[in-house]
């Protein structure tokens, strides 16, 4: 296209074709925004990812570590009685950490990280400590929001929540 | 032959014909064979300049549509029923551990196959004199191919599926700012599940094979365009034969083809597809293993932290990506290795590779702790920026090495670079597929 000189009147040849472009980006923008909104992330209705009622305060003990498969999280007991529930995805790559009662830690066998009670890392490669969800406690009954995934970089005490 | 059957192959095929100008037109009026031209210098017939990778890759392709369509009939993409109907195909029904088995064996072999003739076509300079398009395509056209592989690997939701998309997606969220919303777009949700399945079917099935027809045959346009495939300068009194198309390449081209399908029928007879248990995703297997074409970048993740695991390799492909803008010397195009002094590089940088990779690892896997040498640093400076930055300037001092001790020219150097690359690559390969056991530490093979 050669270059025209700004102070020219647009022809209407010109506005015309300007017109179509104009509106067949705004088209594929549409169409594209569209698609987009149609592929969106779909699998959290009715899966993983609602509140689970844990159980008793009183029904685990100190220290103590129980896996809720559905649920995806371990539920710990700390030393001093402090409830933290935690995603068992492993920060590092995605894989499924495993509680290792003999070794006390939890376990990734992808790359070998390892994790401590409370989640923080012991061993590398994983960058930060195990993600967690949120505790509320109601009547004795404790229940866990799979809905939200806490991020941490290391265990602080305040993460703890306590009957 | 009668005048009744000649007629019929002349109508559907083409006329066997027995003089050249009648086998050039032959050519040049057939849909397939126009693929070719009516005639190819001798010299590009010679089997140990291209190996045939290109045509055995696309002849590969082609088995692949074939026997992928025949599996879309059995198989059903729900994470409830995809295992149990793979089951079922290679118990219950006639030739569909066959068919699985050709499918799954023809995905790896492109793998390869792509690999190698992206090999040659560098080590030919097949990307200088114009060509430097058609190398972009073929990049693509290998990045399609390992997509093809990523979004089939899941498909039948067993444990090695399973486990290994979880690690691959994982990766992504590492990326900064769009990381997770990529991966959670990719995956339909946070974790590996039925969206998930579906979408990587409809990309496999659908998307992927769009792309693949559309760049195929654009890089097969272009090679055409540029006057088929790449060739020495010759000197302008220089005679070079040229052949006609047939029966000279047609023959050999059949020949490869049925040396390749009668090798590959007899591997899938007598190994067949492997199939894990069912995908459990409370536990994955010790060791968790990628596919064998992803153990070299598995095998980097254990020694790098994520960004940099994966910033490493970018780099690298983006210099494969600039390669003809980087080897601006046209005048060794079609010479393996470039000249003398590429191949002495290349031999150099295949032995430092050789020597260099297998103390690497070991010394990391026995002595190295990065992040307990610098305690006060963050991991993503400790175990990710440190040793990028560390393997760059090694990868820019192997260069200059070459550029000044072994008094190579730019293009000679870069040959002996892209071989210890490609050295280091396959030998983080074989140590991720053979040496890795249990937890991934380092074992002896048994």
């Amino acid at each position: 296209m050669t270059t025209k000189n700004t102070s020219q009147p647009v022809t209407r040849r010109d506005f015309l074709k300007l017109g179509i472009g104009a509106l067949s980006a705004l088209a594929l923008l549409e169409v594209g925004g569209a698609s987009l909104i149609f592929l969106q992330p779909r699998s959290l209705e009715g899966e993983f990812g609602g509140m689970v009622t844990a159980g008793l305060v009183d029904s685990f003990p100190i220290g103590s570590v129980v896996e809720f498969t559905n649920g995806r999280f371990y539920l710990v007991r700390s030393h001093d009685g402090g409830f933290l529930a935690v995603y068992r995805r492993c920060t590092h790559l995605g894989c499924t950490v495993e509680w290792e009662a003999q070794e006390n830690r939890f376990f990734c066998p992808c790359h070998a990280s390892s994790f401590d009670l409370v989640g923080n890392v012991e061993n590398t490669p994983a960058p930060r400590a195990l993600d967690t969800f949120p505790i509320t406690i109601d009547a004795g009954q404790i229940i866990v929001d799979t809905g939200t995934i806490q991020t941490r970089d290391a265990f602080a005490p305040d993460q703890l929540v306590y009957a | 032959m009668t005048e009744n059957t000649s007629n019929w192959r002349q109508k559907i095929l083409y006329k066997p014909e027995t003089d050249d100008r009648s086998r050039m037109r032959a050519v040049a009026n057939n849909l397939i064979l126009h693929l070719h031209p009516t005639k190819v210098p001798a010299p590009a017939l010679r089997w140990t300049y291209t190996w045939g990778l290109g045509g055995l890759s696309a002849l590969t392709a082609t088995l692949l549509v074939i026997t992928g369509i025949l599996l879309m009939f059995r198989y059903d993409a729900s994470i409830e029923r995809a295992y149990t109907s793979i089951q079922y195909m290679e118990t219950q029904v006639l030739f569909g551990s066959f068919v699985r088995g050709l499918h799954h064996w023809s995905a790896n072999l492109l793998v390869i196959t792509a690999f190698l003739h992206m090999i040659r076509v560098f080590l030919t300079g097949g990307f200088k004199l114009g060509r430097g398009n058609n190398w972009l395509v073929g990049l693509f056209l290998l990045a399609l191919v390992l997509a093809f592989n990523f979004t089939g690997y899941l498909l039948p939701w067993d444990q090695l599926a399973f486990w290994a998309i979880t690690v691959g997606t994982s990766l992504l969220s590492y990326v900064p700012v769009v990381g997770t919303a990529v991966s959670n777009f990719l995956l339909g949700g946070p974790e590996v599940g039925q969206a998930t399945l579906r979408n990587f079917y409809a990309i496999h099935v659908a998307v992927l094979p769009v792309l693949l027809a559309l760049f195929m045959s654009y890089h097969f346009w272009k090679v055409r365009k540029d006057g088929g495939i790449s060739q020495p300068i010759r000197d302008k009194n220089e005679r070079v034969e040229r052949l006609t198309t047939i029966p000279h390449l047609v023959q050999i081209e059949f020949a490869a083809a049925a040396v390749l399908i009668t090798a590959l029928t007899l591997w899938v007879i007598f190994v067949p597809a492997p199939l894990e248990a069912l995908a459990d995703p409370s536990h994955p297997p010790n060791p968790a293993k990628a596919a064998w074409y992803f153990m070299g970048l598995q095998e980097l993740l254990l020694h790098m932290h994520p960004l940099a695991a994966m910033a490493l390799p970018g780099i690298i492909v983006a210099g494969f990506i600039l390669i003809p803008w980087l080897d601006k010397q046209d005048d060794n195009i079609g010479l393996y290795f470039r000249s003398r002094k590429g191949k002495q590089m290349a031999l150099v940088g295949a032995i430092w590779a050789l020597a260099l990779i297998p103390v690497l690892v070991i010394a990391d896997e026995l002595w190295l702790d990065l992040p307990a040498m610098f305690p006060t640093w963050p991991t993503l400076i400790s175990t990710g920026l440190l040793p990028l930055l560390l393997t760059l300037a090694a990868l820019i001092a192997i260069y200059l090495i070459f550029r000044e001790f072994g008094h190579a020219n730019p293009s000679e150097a870069l040959v002996g670079l892209f071989i210890f690359l490609i050295v280091s690559f396959i030998l983080l390969t074989i140590v991720g597929i053979f040496f890795r056991g249990a937890n991934m530490a380092l074992v002896w093979p048994v």
